[in-house]
């Protein structure tokens, strides 16, 4: 491990980055990456492709299986829609029902370029605002693909009954979000993301009941198995019986979401987890942009040490409500002594930092550039509440429009705020601070969404590809149902028409025998530790270790440190764990343990490949990267590329390989958000 | 300036469905009235693995009441005594300080036990699969706007469609009935004119298959309503049995 | 068919045998308010409605409405404890909104069959029941048969009695109860509901029962003043008209009171 005494004044990090990665193996031949981009402007590369591509006919489909492993947006739209195409879908979750995926928290909305708003909104405009958004490290032609197929999502959505939120006339309704200057965000109250998975849910259902497609519940992925090279099938504990079950089929789909849990407290469900993606990563699949973490700058506060989870308020607030902090130390100080009430701020002192500092988006500038701001004002003294939380204001709006509009907009947040802080949001300001959201990084995948394992795919928040360095509000809702409805259905066909002469697969093969043997053997290793810590106390060590060095803003000291702690979480895991009860049983315990045992690995390529990263770029903010009035300073000439690791052991250096981005549609800029 | 109180639990623990269940006497001490019930079962949890007992099985999952997943009945009520929410927003301020709550499963016949206070909710599934849907095809669909519908008829929609499919309805109704679920899915349809061409063959499949699980017959108590974390209303049910009766005397 | 093995179809036939029961009781209430105001004619009421084929079809299809009615609520209540599992909740509160009639109308629904079984023996099988067999009732206080149309004279019969008005009073309680729920809840089970609808009908289903139920009381309570005055033995014009059912009665059983009967009537 490297001396952190040493690390003083060592920006440039590339020696140090020697001690954690392969970064030589990457030169070689077979490690260079294709990313199958078809030829062409940006604007004709998916219909090209689609024109071009190979197809299975529909008397094939039903020679071939494919294994769907999550049920969320991507999940449950792709399963449904390869059902519809005829394929053999097995699908499944590790809840009671589909219909459970976390998508269903989305709150607020989904983007398309619809225009319907006449507001100069187009296909290129939410590409271009995508791109910039993710601070140019997405994929120039994924995201032109993303942006095309919006449009389509809402038309199917509609036709499966989604209850949009509509004008008088009866024609569709929109709101904007942050990051955009026009109002492209179809919303259902705010219940978007429910609204969306029950649609994807109840076309997944039609296909059930048809039979094309099989659902299986409360199985949670322990390995994926490859045969020749090709993903082949996927061993599941079931989490009822304890049993290991095999499956196989011709392809195998991952859209198990994101590992926003490594931190412990965020936003994500008790469930979510890395575990499907450390699975791909060491059966080769790469992971990419792991150093690309969304903090959600409107979630409510921490507030205390039990607590299980932070609870994200819509980004849609920020449309009305007005950010601020005191002007004053003093008055800050008197706030967290409970001796003055925000009301009592006059509005001369208040600080409304966002709107200062970048005038033309105020309050509705990205998430990443809101939640270090709120970040940096507390660090510099002015946070209320217990010192880590900032106000969101709904006074203005009240005098504005009236208390019945602002009840209308928003009034089940708000509901919902006062549930969990006893502070009613109609006469007091809300009080928000940043929490971990969502995971812009993932498992690598090319134009087909294919990862660099042949035959197993990735869809959803679980794959790297669109959102670059930072996503947009609206566009997670947005990338998952495109995968899953309107672009793998497609890009996998590709990848299946030479696998029809292939006959359906038995689970009754060596590579079966082994991987079943392997997730047995893990599984026993675990219950065999019989230490005195409970996974999730070890889990909320390693959540501490996560958000102090690994989370809004890092350093090379910190990050260092964060690899060396992490190290240390892992070796107290390794020798102190204890899980009650047994393996072959229901045992909400080892599936933690499990979990956790993955969120190890993903942390410390979280870590790594933050340390990796010598500049600031979206979501990623190193400290020793940043211009004189703290801006993120990106590095285009070094760091104009997707990084993406190779697994080469428990305990081997990662190698480093580059995708290089190159943008031909749209002009490499400096964000700027301020005019 | 945080408060902490100290709780009595009587919780149902039940190895198996075929199990006999009884219920047990736990305390948890030193409850931040800031935390969630379901933050407050966790401490419990975690003072059990510490002793090596093995902790209370229960769902929960998204912890901030979207996802429908947890399902405790506590004090005799379906997500707790406070109405309009879901187990995992109940927050501790809502109880006195030596409190004794009681924790139980949902309970009925067709939402068995799995362990302790974890119930299989399948049946809900098998009768969204039964009709809960619009027929038609990816790709196929016109453009959004060609179909306007009254803001009124949408948000009416939007109500109904609120449904997180959680059971607390079936819990709460002394008949075990699923009227209130299976109602809010047909609404949805029946008021928007996506669901206008399967409306009858809806209505008619999603009712049998709730009857053939062994839901029972709403007898109109409106405990669903009052119980419902999402307020869906019971007017939903009248619409229900409007459709289905409308269906059976148009064959 | 679904009215019978579909579980909103059986609702549908409660709903509809109900409804038709809160009619007929109400037709049964205002019959008997004139009972109050205007003796006589209620007893040619009575008359009318005795064992000729339009009663005897209408009596008919009032016993197949509540047979339907009782057998269904049996069959469903059966089946409800079913889908509700053999565990019990520990604990278990009734929110604000529910109504308390609501979760026990079986349990009402027995009281009202019990009141009802007391009121048949009292008056029906005394009356139609009694016209058809030809068996008439022998009125122990005078001795005499009673002739089937004598409703004010069954009443007189009946309310002299102590027991009779309480056993009624808990009748018409049970009977508030069960309606009270009963008539917004049919209307929600065939359909006619909605959120403005309900909160309506909940409004005229209570006012209907109310207004009902407050008849019933008044009515028992003024037949058993005037039993005990003993009026509709004494009344001369009641006494006219039961000479005249002798009179007019072929029937061989009157012949002889019917001479008997005129030192009753003369007192």
């Amino acid at each position: 491990m490297a001396d952190i005494k040493n690390l003083e004044g060592m920006i440039d990090s590339t020696p140090i980055m020697k001690d954690y990665a392969d970064i030589e193996s990457a030169k070689l031949p077979e490690f260079q990456i294709d990313s199958k981009i078809p030829e062409g402007p940006v604007a004709e590369k998916w219909t090209n492709y689609k024109a071009h591509q190979k197809l299975v006919n529909p008397a094939n489909k039903r020679l071939l299986d494919v294994i769907v492993v999550g049920t969320g947006l991507a999940g449950a739209s792709a399963a449904s829609t390869l059902g519809e195409l005829g394929f053999n879908v097995y699908n499944f979750c590790i809840q009671d029902s589909p219909r459970r995926a976390h998508s269903i928290a989305a709150q607020g909305g989904i983007n398309a370029a619809k225009n319907y708003q006449n507001d100069g909104d187009s296909v290129y405009r939410l590409f271009y605002d995508t791109v910039k958004g993710g601070d140019f490290r997405a994929r120039e032609a994924n995201v032109y693909r993303l942006a095309e197929v919006s449009n389509n999502i809402i038309d199917q959505c509609v036709q499966q009954g989604v209850p949009f939120a509509r004008e008088y006339g009866g024609l569709l309704a929109n709101r904007s979000f942050g990051g955009a200057q026009v109002s492209r965000t179809f919303y259902a109250k705010g219940q978007t993301g429910q609204q969306l998975l029950l649609g994807a849910y109840s076309s997944l259902n039609r296909q059930i009941q048809k039979g094309t497609v099989k659902s299986y519940n409360r199985r949670e992925m322990l390995d994926i198995v490859i045969i020749d090279g090709r993903a082949r099938g996927v061993i599941m504990r079931n989490l009822i019986t304890g049993e290991i079950e095999r499956y196989a089929a011709h392809a195998v789909v991952l859209a198990t979401g994101g590992y926003g849990r490594a931190f412990f407290l965020s936003t994500n469900a008790m469930g979510c987890n890395g575990s499907a993606a450390v699975q791909a990563f060491k059966k080769g699949a790469y992971l990419s942009n792991l150093a690309f973490t969304q903090i959600h700058p409107t979630c409510i506060p921490v507030h205390g040490e039990d607590q299980s989870k932070l609870t994200l308020m819509s980004e849609s607030l920020r449309n009305d409500g007005r950010i601020w902090v005191p002007k004053k130390k003093e008055d800050a100080e008197a706030i967290r002594a409970g001796k003055k009430r925000p009301t009592d701020i006059p509005d001369e002192d208040r600080d409304f930092y966002l709107e200062r500092r970048y005038p033309a988006f105020g309050n509705l500038c990205p998430r990443d550039i809101a939640s270090r701001a709120a970040k940096e004002r507390c660090d510099a003294g002015y946070g209320v509440g217990t010192g880590n939380a900032v106000y969101l204001d709904f006074k203005y709006a009240i005098e504005r429009l009236g208390e019945d509009v602002v009840r209308d907009r928003y009034g089940n947040l708000f509901d919902m705020y006062q549930m969990i802080s006893d502070d009613n949001p109609y006469e007091t300001p809300m009080m928000i601070f940043p929490a971990s959201h969502y995971t812009m990084g993932g498992i690598w995948v090319d134009y087909e969404l294919m990862t660099s394992v042949k035959g197993l795919f990735a869809i959803g928040e679980c794959n790297f590809s669109d959102h670059g360095a930072n996503r947009l509000g609206a566009s997670a809702l947005m990338q998952g149902l495109a995968d899953g409805y309107f672009v793998l259905p497609y890009t996998m066909q590709n990848y299946l028409s030479d696998q029809i002469k292939v006959p359906h697969f038995t689970t009754d093969t060596p590579e079966f025998d082994k991987a079943e043997k392997d997730v047995r053997e893990r599984i026993e290793r675990l219950m065999n530790i019989k230490g005195t810590k409970s996974p999730d106390q070890i889990h909320k060590r390693l959540g501490h270790v996560m958000w102090d060095l690994v989370g809004m803003g890092r350093n090379l000291q910190g990050l260092v440190k964060a690899i060396d702690e992490i190290e240390k979480v892992r070796k107290e895991f390794y020798s102190d764990l204890r899980i009650v009860g047994r393996a072959d049983d229901l045992n909400t315990e080892l599936e933690k343990a499990l979990r956790l045992e993955d969120f190890l690995v993903i942390a410390k390529m979280m870590a790594i490949d933050a340390l990796h990263r010598n500049e600031s770029c979206g979501a990623h903010f190193r400290e020793e990267y940043q211009t004189e009035d703290g801006e993120a300073k990106r590095n285009d000439k070094d760091y104009m590329y997707v990084s993406c690791w190779k697994y080469t052991g428990d305990n081997e250096k990662p190698i480093l390989l580059k995708e290089p981005l190159k943008y031909e549609a749209i002009q490499v800029q400096t964000r700027n958000y301020k005019s | 300036m945080e408060h902490t109180i100290n709780v009595n639990l009587k919780i149902w623990r039940q190895r198996s469905p075929k199990d006999k269940g009884a219920f047990v006497n736990y305390r948890v001490e030193n409850v931040s009235t800031g935390s969630s019930f379901l933050e407050m079962l966790d401490m419990l949890n975690q003072q059990l693995v510490e002793k090596g007992e093995e902790p209370v099985v229960f769902d929960n999952d998204c912890r901030e009441g979207i996802c429908g997943m947890c399902s405790l009945y506590i004090n005799g009520h379906p997500h707790g005594p406070v109405q309009g929410i879901t187990t995992c927003q109940l927050h501790m301020r809502k109880f006195k300080n030596e409190d004794t709550i009681t924790i139980e499963p949902w309970r009925s016949a067709a939402f068995p036990v799995i362990r302790d206070l974890m119930v299989n909710r399948n049946a809900f599934d098998q009768i969204q699969q039964a009709g809960g849907y619009v027929s038609f095809n990816c790709g196929g669909a016109q453009d959004a706007n060609n179909l306007p519908i009254s803001k009124e008829i949408a948000d009416m929609a939007m109500d109904s469609a609120t449904c997180i499919g959680c059971g607390a309805c079936v819990a709460a109704c002394k008949n075990g009935s699923a009227m209130l679920f299976v109602s809010a899915k047909v609404s949805q349809f029946a008021l928007l004119p996506q669901g206008q061409v399967e409306r009858k063959r809806r209505a008619k499949a999603m009712v049998k298959k709730m009857d053939e699980l062994g839901f029972g017959n709403c007898t109109n108590t409106g405990a669903c309503e009052a119980e419902c974390p999402k307020n869906i209303s019971i007017s939903n049910i009248a619409r229900l049995n409007r459709e289905f009766i409308r269906a059976k005397w148009n064959d | 068919m679904w009215l019978t093995n579909s579980s909103i179809g059986r609702k549908y036939v409660m709903a509809i045998t109900g409804a038709c029961l809160v009619l007929f009781v109400t037709f049964h209430v205002l019959m008997n308010a004139v009972c109050i105001f205007w003796p006589v004619a209620y007893n040619v009421i009575c008359e009318f409605l005795g064992a000729n084929w339009y009663a005897l079809v209408a009596s008919c299809g009032l016993a197949v409405l509540f047979i339907l009615h009782i057998l269904y609520a049996s069959a469903l209540t059966i089946q409800n404890r079913r889908a509700r599992g053999h565990e019990r909740y520990a604990v278990d509160h009734r929110p604000k909104q529910v109504e308390w009639s609501s979760k026990n109308m079986y349990i009402l629904g027995i009281v009202i069959l019990a009141f009802l079984v007391v009121h048949i023996i009292q008056f029906w099988a005394k009356m139609q029941w009694a016209e058809i067999i030809g068996n008439y009732y022998v009125d122990d206080y005078t001795g005499l048969p009673v002739p089937p149309a004598a409703g004010t004279w069954m009443i007189q019969i009946a309310f002299s009695q102590v027991w009779t008005p309480i056993v009624y009073i808990i009748g018409f309680i049970a009977l508030w109860f069960h309606m009270n729920h009963g008539f917004w809840s049919m209307f929600q089970t065939a359909g006619w509901n909605n959120q403005v609808w309900l909160k309506r009908l909940k409004c005229i289903g209570c006012w209907w029962t109310t207004v009902v139920i407050a008849l019933f009381v008044a009515q028992a309570i003024v037949f058993t003043v005037q039993a005990h005055k003993q009026t509709y033995l004494t009344c001369p014009e009641l006494l006219e008209q039961y000479k005249n059912m002798y009179m007019e009665s072929h029937d061989a059983g009157f012949a002889a009171p019917a001479a008997a009967t005129q030192g009753l009537f003369d007192k």
